[in-house]
């Protein structure tokens, strides 16, 4: 059996995730195997995925750490400081 | 994220759990510590702007904080950050629903075919190349232009790196739902991403010069 290209690329994001059952991803191997188009897509489509988890792309803002860790303070304090609950139960 | 949390140190989360339910509450900063980007990304992905973005991931772990009882361990204490992040978002986004209400109005989401941008090669682009601030834009721009059914599976999947599974159980949708919007995302990244980032691949730069 022969693969389309336009089919081939439905199986792309399992293919990527290796969650395709084997005949199927043995078939779509085959086509890659020997269509530089359906290729390019593939490799283009992982690594833009690799560049996209990438922690540069989402900075923290600056001050973001110190903000959290001093509303977090504040609010441990606030536990702290209240009369301890009896435990459920 | 901070190179210092590297370091092979092995934490034992639920340990952490227990004594800050114990009463050592200070610990509570030591165990967010890891996953204060990953919470920043995922409110990142609901809200537009990075002031609002802080605020939702400042809620979430408030309420992580002040519900850590309730936490069974059933899940990875960061699935269930993420999972708390997600409803504050969400929650957030439902005071402002008069001028977002996009994603009611998707698309049924079986309905049309995502096709990728076609290419004859593709020259790997080294994470060296987000150093550049151009390079930083344009993927967060595409992400920012997925619809939010897209966005939130994108950023769980592939940012965030939950399973399948776990995606699905946070967002309470079916692995199937989950995998069509997965594919659909991805595909829709490449096709907007892929002509984009080819032109800013360096070899290509010399050979206009």
């Amino acid at each position: 059996m022969i693969l389309e290209c336009k089919h081939v690329w439905d199986y792309i994001s399992e293919f990527l995730d290796d969650s395709l059952p084997p005949e199927t991803r043995d078939l779509v191997q085959k086509h890659l195997e020997n269509c530089e188009i359906c290729s390019a897509i593939l490799d283009s489509t992982r690594n833009i995925l690799i560049l996209t988890a990438d922690d540069r792309v989402f900075e923290l803002p600056a001050g973001y750490s110190e903000r959290l860790h001093a509303r977090l303070a504040r609010e441990i304090r606030a536990a702290n400081s209240r009369p301890e609950k009896p435990p459920p139960d | 994220m901070n190179m210092a949390d590297a370091r092979p140190v092995i934490r034992d989360e639920a340990q952490m759990i227990a004594a800050i339910l114990a009463g050592d509450r200070e610990l509570y900063h030591k165990l967010i510590q890891p996953y204060e980007l990953s919470v920043y990304r995922m409110a990142m992905s609901f809200v537009k702007n990075e002031t609002e973005a802080e605020d939702v991931a400042q809620e979430a772990f408030l309420k992580a904080f002040r519900d850590l009882a309730s936490f069974r361990g059933e899940s990875k204490f960061s699935t269930w950050l993420i999972s708390i992040t997600l409803n504050e978002a969400r929650r957030r986004l439902r005071r402002q629903s008069t001028v977002r209400m996009e994603s009611l109005d998707e698309p049924p989401e079986e309905g049309g075919k995502v096709s990728p941008a076609l290419l004859r090669d593709w020259r790997e682009i080294p994470s060296e190349a987000l150093e550049r601030r151009e390079v930083r834009a344009l993927l967060q721009s595409a992400i920012e232009h997925l619809s939010p059914l897209y966005r939130e599976v994108l950023v769980m999947r592939d940012i965030e790196e939950l399973s399948i599974e776990e995606t699905a159980g946070t967002l309470a949708i079916s692995i199937s739902s989950v995998k069509v919007r997965l594919h659909r995302a991805r595909i829709m990244l490449q096709k907007e991403l892929a002509p984009k980032l080819k032109l800013t691949s360096p070899k290509k730069r010399r050979w206009f010069s």
